[in-house]
């Protein structure tokens, strides 16, 4: 029977032989130019040729799907419906003055309901909020699964392509990229626990840095991440508060490649507990113990501590708290911008066609999120850093909060949201319908004798002026609508 | 998950729905997509839980009666069609849409449909009459806490008396028609949608 199998040793000697010899070639031509901090240029070559074979899978698409004269499933990134954006006060005085009431007193007319019938339904067809808890929709295919809705379209040729895809990303780069990424956090383990025995001073501070630096180029290379920086001179210094929006955990990888920071965090158990422990002892990071989260004085009181002390690294924190699909940036609570330091802006934006790199943690856990990015083709993603800001004289913490907000918007290309991040997993507030109730009955009742500030509740941001003897208070709600309300001023006083 | 949006839904259905709705080829799949998205329970229908998880329907004063109006009489799950024959109320009326068949009913989204979508917003008990109770429902569903009982009572009192033309201290769906005028639910009930 020996003489039977000997062939079929041979070939598996052969094949091991092989695969190993090309994993470990490839494994030091990624983990050499790492550790030195040098980068050849594969990725970006591999980044190119990618697009390439990408826009010819969506053209035999297009081309089958007009053979069999049927419609390609195409998502529209604008929205389903043109919806109208007008306040309640404008929309009900046009129905008003386009209605046949005699009277000029405003009283209910029936029709009324058809303002906030017409807002529901579109809310319905088309929301701000809902989809951004979910991955965006690719104009193109990326031959992942994953991404397709024209699966019906899939020629022959496309098939065979996409199988070649599959077999390459899970038979070659996956193992390669869980490797890496073993060795990597193993690495920084390792090495900061040892660098936790030498005494504090500049060489543990230099050592540290650049373990921390060589790590994450490690880990950053079994991603695949091709990131491209912008504005490095406004790189955050010490004694600052680096925030950013927030769409995956690896935002913190991607961030902590080109610099130096303290990461803010719970402290967890398993294996992200043993790093995060192990981080701690060459560079001063904040973990929190699950009981003092809640704390909120607790908290800022250790990172005002933190900033005041120009040795240590600028903070990272993400002010929304939790992820969101790279299409919007959502409310930013106010607890970082509370603590009066320089706050330095980061935006950061995914190129959704080579791996889509949101983490929809009501899905998907951590394994099966790392292991869904370990196996798509690349993470690729710009980050701007944006100028230093502080905050400005009579401005509060939430007006800062939202300017922050807007310039990383604009920057990154995302849109503005007021909403809360928090409506990802819980109920919205009862303040916002209650705003909407006090509006409509201001129309209906003429005369308020109360200032308009109390009618309305919680104003963000008030700005009066005149025109002509009617004064006209303009004021951003706590929700994604700017009312402006004209009274006549000797009505007021 | 969208990937299944094209898949799921057959070109027979495609058309009958949109035979019924006048929807478009392109605006049922998006649209479809959309219902998929909502359904976080993956069985093909919508509670009233899932619409309440949209947060510009939930801070909406109306937004009850509003997802009330999706669901058929007594049920508490919508599929694919029920949502669109409702949606179908609010697309724009096209004057020039001719009708070859002189025996089909009349399009969903015709005035007298649109009023009678709006009708039954009010009317909570289906009895066609809007009651000075349902009236006042409505009313205290869209002012909150803001205007007294008193106030809203005399409100209430003065449009039914306004309406009101056989006495009976109710408003049926003719005197609906005949106080609210129809133009603005023509001009209010319309959705510009951006495909065709």
């Amino acid at each position: 029977m020996g003489w039977f199998l000997l062939p079929f040793d041979n070939l598996l000697c052969i094949v091991l032989g092989i695969s190993f010899t090309v994993g470990f070639s490839s494994l030091l031509v990624i983990v050499v130019p790492a550790v030195l901090g040098v980068s050849i240029g594969i990725r970006r070559l591999y980044m190119k040729s990618l697009l390439k074979v990408f826009e010819w899978a969506t053209v035999r698409m297009e081309r089958g799907a007009k053979e069999k004269n049927q419609h390609l499933y195409k998502p529209y990134s604008n929205g389903i419906i043109a919806k109208e954006l007008s306040s309640l006060e404008q929309e009900i005085q046009e129905l008003r003055a386009s209605g046949t009431t005699l009277s000029s007193e405003p009283e209910f007319e029936m029709a009324d309901i058809m303002y906030f019938c017409r807002r529901g339904v579109e809310s319905i067809v088309d929301d701000e909020v809902t989809k951004r808890f979910s991955a965006q929709e690719l104009e193109s295919w990326n031959l992942l699964t994953r991404s397709n809705f024209n699966a019906r379209h899939i020629s022959l040729r496309l098939s065979v392509l996409w199988g070649l895809g599959l077999f390459i990303r899970y038979s070659f780069l996956l193992p390669l990229r869980v490797t890496l990424a073993a060795s990597g956090i193993g690495l920084l383990v390792v090495l900061t626990t040892i660098v936790g025995f030498i005494p504090s001073g500049w060489l543990r501070t230099y050592l540290s840095e650049k373990i921390h630096l060589m790590s994450y180029r490690i880990c950053v290379r079994s991603l695949t991440a091709i990131i491209t920086y912008h504005n490095s001179e406004n790189k955050p210094k010490n004694g600052g508060i680096c925030v950013a929006n927030h769409t995956t955990p690896i935002d913190v990888i991607i961030l902590a490649n080109d610099g130096c920071y303290s990461m803010v965090g719970q402290i967890h158990g398993g294996l992200i507990g043993v790093v995060q422990r192990a981080m701690v002892k060459s560079s001063p990071h904040i973990w929190f113990e699950r009981s003092e989260v809640k704390d909120r004085h607790l908290v800022a009181e250790r990172l005002s501590n933190h900033v005041a002390d120009k040795t240590k690294h600028p903070i990272l924190i993400f002010p929304e708290g939790t992820c969101i699909n790279n299409t919007s940036v959502m409310m930013f609570k106010k607890g970082s911008f509370e603590i009066g330091c320089t706050v330095y802006p980061v935006a950061i934006k995914y190129d959704p066609r080579f791996g889509d790199a949101f983490w929809n943690s009501s899905k998907f856990g951590m394994v099966n999120y790392l292991l869904r990015m370990m196996s798509s083709w690349a993470i690729v993603c710009s980050v701007w850093y944006l100028p230093p800001m502080s905050r400005e004289e009579g401005e509060d913490a939430v007006q800062f909060a939202n300017r922050v907000k807007a310039a990383i918007a604009t920057q990154g290309g995302l849109v503005d949201l007021l909403w809360d991040g928090g409506l990802k997993r819980g109920k919205v507030k009862n303040t916002f319908k209650e705003e909407q109730q006090k509006l409509y009955s201001k129309v209906l009742v003429i005369k308020c004798q109360r200032s308009p500030t109390h009618c309305l509740g919680e104003a963000l941001d008030q700005r009066i002026y005149w025109i002509g003897s009617l004064k006209v208070i303009s004021i951003t709600m706590n929700y994604s609508d700017t009312i402006s309300i004209a009274m006549n001023y000797s009505e007021t006083m | 998950m969208g990937s299944r949006a094209s898949t799921l839904l057959r070109e027979e259905e495609i058309e009958e729905i949109k035979k019924e709705t006048g929807f478009s080829h392109s605006q049922i799949t998006r649209l479809y997509s959309r219902f998929t998205s909502l359904d976080k329970g993956e069985n093909g229908t919508l509670s009233r839980e899932d619409f309440q998880r949209i947060p510009e329907l939930a801070i909406n004063p109306l937004g009850d009666r509003i997802i009330n109006a999706f669901f058929p009489e007594g049920e508490d799950q919508v599929n694919f069609r029920g949502f669109m024959r409702t949606l179908a109320h609010f697309r724009p009326i096209e004057d020039n849409e001719k009708n070859k068949d002189p025996i089909a009913s009349e399009p969903l989204n015709s005035r007298s449909n649109k009023l009678l979508f709006a009708f039954r917003l009010y009317d909570l008990d289906r009895d066609d009459k809007i009651s000075r109770d349902e009236l006042l429902q409505v009313l205290r569903m869209m002012v909150g806490v803001n205007i007294s009982d008193e106030q809203l009572g005399s409100i209430a009192d003065r449009t039914i008396q306004e309406a009101d033309q056989n006495g009976d201290n109710s408003i049926s769906f003719n005197e609906f028609i005949k106080v609210g005028n129809f133009l603005i639910f023509c001009i209010f009930g319309n959705m510009n949608y951006y495909l065709t």
